[in-house]
């Protein structure tokens, strides 16, 4: 295990050279030392009560002991989750689904009815009433633990009053060794106070974390909003392709065509004019057609305009190696997966130029109920590696994203099959 | 010049280019009669000015899609005599099939190029003036595109290299004695070449538009 352990068990799990001379000891004392101080407040209050003995006052502090749980439940358990970060890396997040409407009575509402908000409320009396003192005891213990073999040597330099753990020490020399067996009781504390930390750490994430229909649900609000990036992400892409065709492109052709005009003028004139002109409009050409091979890359025009079949057969034409492209369509589909699928053959074929020395390639495209199965196969070399570049992975990442999914075939000595798999409800059909 | 001056209706949305272009064209003696910057305007142009050729941008307002390639089609239809070029900052091979579609139909000129090719003055006037004439000119890069696709048995993969490059220089709209120039052959020998292609095409003088069909074919591959 040579990650870096996430939470105490793990730590300890490491062996005790690793464990102890990491920082996680310290975190498991920092967690229980801060467990504890609720622990005064606690005896203040158990002090005053045992002034009354009065029944009702025992029952009313109760009560209310009770009902300042159920107000602090929530908060507290926010700031629960965050202390846990001591002793637990991965952060536990909040059960709670966020609201969709506002106001202090929806909120309330919503909240009560939620069996996270009742869990965080029972971790709230375990928190008040039970876990301060096991802290506190814990901390008292190891206080004395580490001390009574300092005891016999403090008893010279110290008035420890009634502090005395009479242990029948007596030479000086076998105070100072009493003193140092107390170093070789260091490791043992440092498992206890790392062992309670942990109990309690794995107590809290049981109570305060989401749980089944809350963890889907944030699945759920995850996938969504990834979905809606992936849109976002996709109509920016279209916003900087018409930027680019309306402003730089124009700009650039419009120069081409001034210089076309003034090399026209020079023709007849002496000296190095014509020449220079004629290669800054060679230049400014190579210009336009480098940033419309860039274009092309962002969001082609012939994919928002005809659509995912015309757009592949362009890719096609472009490509050095023959492609064959085989698709059936009846219908355009949403942007979001044309988008995708293009992509998908685009950097398919692009891999299959760099690395797979084929001679041929080919491109099918079935419609196979509301699923696209896009196939790309090519009869070079094989063995391919997804783990290689940057480019299959991203593949995988932006068909996933859709829902969707990548299969790569590719034996050593090939041929390589890539399918891609595509959710695609037809426009129109939602 | 000793052609005559040319009557043009120009589209583009883009107020430098359209200033740049109507300057170009009425350098070369040519006269923009009307200059719009959408489709709509462009098909009341050529409906009130009835002109030579029109030269028409592809995306223009207010879809900024391919307003001007349907314009043009549109166009086809109504005024087959028209001749039409079709500048864009992006070839697609899908657009060129749709445009050359609607020139089978009918003789008009027809053109489909990128608009880099306005920097190459010359040679733009020169593709403008062969549309007039009824002229097909195919951007190279659309050319280029195109010899790449590949499609078993088909009716172009029969003919000759030597074949194959005059029909090449036949989509660029070249006339005979241009072929025979380039190619640096009689002009005698490109007619025969064409002949073949013809034959091989199946294309007999009931067929249409002969020149135009076999481009279309060869593109089609």
């Amino acid at each position: 295990m040579n990650d870096v352990p996430t939470n105490a068990w793990e730590a300890m799990a490491r062996g005790p050279r690793r464990f102890l001379g990491s920082s996680w000891p310290w975190r498991s004392w920092g967690y229980v030392a801060s467990g504890a101080l609720l622990a005064l407040p606690m005896l203040l209050l158990n002090t005053w009560l045992s002034g009354h003995d009065a029944v009702s006052v025992y029952v009313m502090t109760g009560v209310g002991l009770l009902l300042v749980n159920v107000v602090i439940a929530i908060p507290l358990a926010a700031v629960e989750r965050r202390r846990l970060r001591l002793v637990d890396r991965e952060p536990v997040h909040s059960p709670h689904p966020c609201l969709s409407g506002t106001g202090v009575q929806h909120w309330l509402w919503t909240r009560l009815r939620e069996a996270a908000t009742w869990r965080e409320f029972s971790y709230a009396v375990a928190f008040t009433i039970v876990l301060p003192f096991i802290d506190l005891g814990v901390m008292v213990l190891v206080a004395v633990l580490l001390y009574i073999p300092v005891a016999p040597l403090a008893e010279l330099f110290l008035d420890t009053g009634s502090l005395k753990f009479g242990l029948p020490i007596t030479s000086v020399t076998g105070k100072i060794l009493a003193a140092l067996a107390s170093v070789a009781l260091v490791p043992p504390v440092a498992y206890l106070i790392s062992v309670v930390a942990a109990g309690q750490a794995e107590f809290a994430r049981m109570l305060l974390g989401p749980k089944g229909v809350e963890l889907s649900s944030q699945v759920h609000e995850l996938t969504r909003s990834r979905t809606r990036l992936v849109d976002a992400f996709e109509a920016e892409r279209r916003r900087i392709e018409r930027d680019l065709h309306d402003g730089a492109q124009q700009r650039l052709v419009t120069l081409i065509m001034t210089l076309g005009v003034a090399e026209l003028e020079l023709a007849a004139a002496d000296g190095e004019g014509p020449r220079l002109v004629g290669t800054a409009r060679r230049e400014a050409e190579g210009v336009l057609a480098e940033l419309r091979e860039l274009i092309r890359g962002i969001h082609p025009q012939v994919l928002t305009d005809r659509g995912i079949v015309e757009a592949v057969m362009e890719l096609a034409d472009r490509c050095p190696i023959p492609v064959s492209v085989d698709i059936t369509l009846s219908e355009r589909l949403k942007p979001g997966i044309e988008a995708v699928a293009y992509f998908a053959v685009s950097e398919a074929l692009a891999n299959v130029v760099k690395h797979s020395q084929a001679e041929r390639v080919r491109v099918a495209g079935r419609r196979d109920g509301d699923r696209l199965a896009l196939t790309i196969s090519d009869d070079g070399v094989g063995g391919a590696d997804p783990t290689a570049g940057s480019g299959l992975q991203g593949l995988a990442d932006r068909v996933a994203v859709v829902g969707g999914r990548l299969t790569l075939i590719s034996p050593y000595g090939g041929p390589t099959h890539l399918l891609v798999e595509l959710p695609c409800h037809a426009l129109g059909s939602g | 010049m000793s052609r005559p001056r040319l009557r043009i209706v120009l589209a583009e949305d883009a107020v430098l280019l359209r200033e740049g272009l109507i300057e170009l064209l009425g350098r070369f003696g040519h006269q923009v009669v009307a200059a719009v910057d959408d489709a709509e305007g462009l098909l009341t142009a050529v409906d009130e000015t009835r002109p030579d050729v029109v030269v028409t941008d592809v995306r223009m307002p207010p879809g900024f899609t391919d307003e001007g390639l349907q314009a043009a089609v549109a166009l086809r239809d109504r005024y087959s005599e028209v001749g039409i070029l079709v500048l864009t900052q992006y070839v697609a091979t899908a657009y060129a099939f749709e445009l050359l579609e609607s020139g089978v139909r009918c003789g008009g000129g027809l053109g489909y190029m990128l608009k880099d090719r306005v920097g190459a003055v010359t040679e733009f006037i020169g593709a403008v003036e062969r549309i007039a004439d009824g002229g097909t000119v195919i951007d190279p890069d659309v050319v280029r595109q195109l010899l790449r696709r590949q499609q078993k048995n088909h009716p172009v993969d029969r003919l000759t290299l030597r074949e194959r490059e005059v029909l090449a220089l036949m989509a660029e709209g070249r006339n005979n004695a241009a072929i025979a120039a380039e190619l640096g052959v009689s002009q005698a020998a490109v007619a025969k070449n064409i002949g073949n292609v013809f034959v091989k095409l199946n294309l007999s003088e009931a067929s249409g538009h002969r020149r135009v069909l076999a481009v279309l074919s060869y593109l089609r591959r």
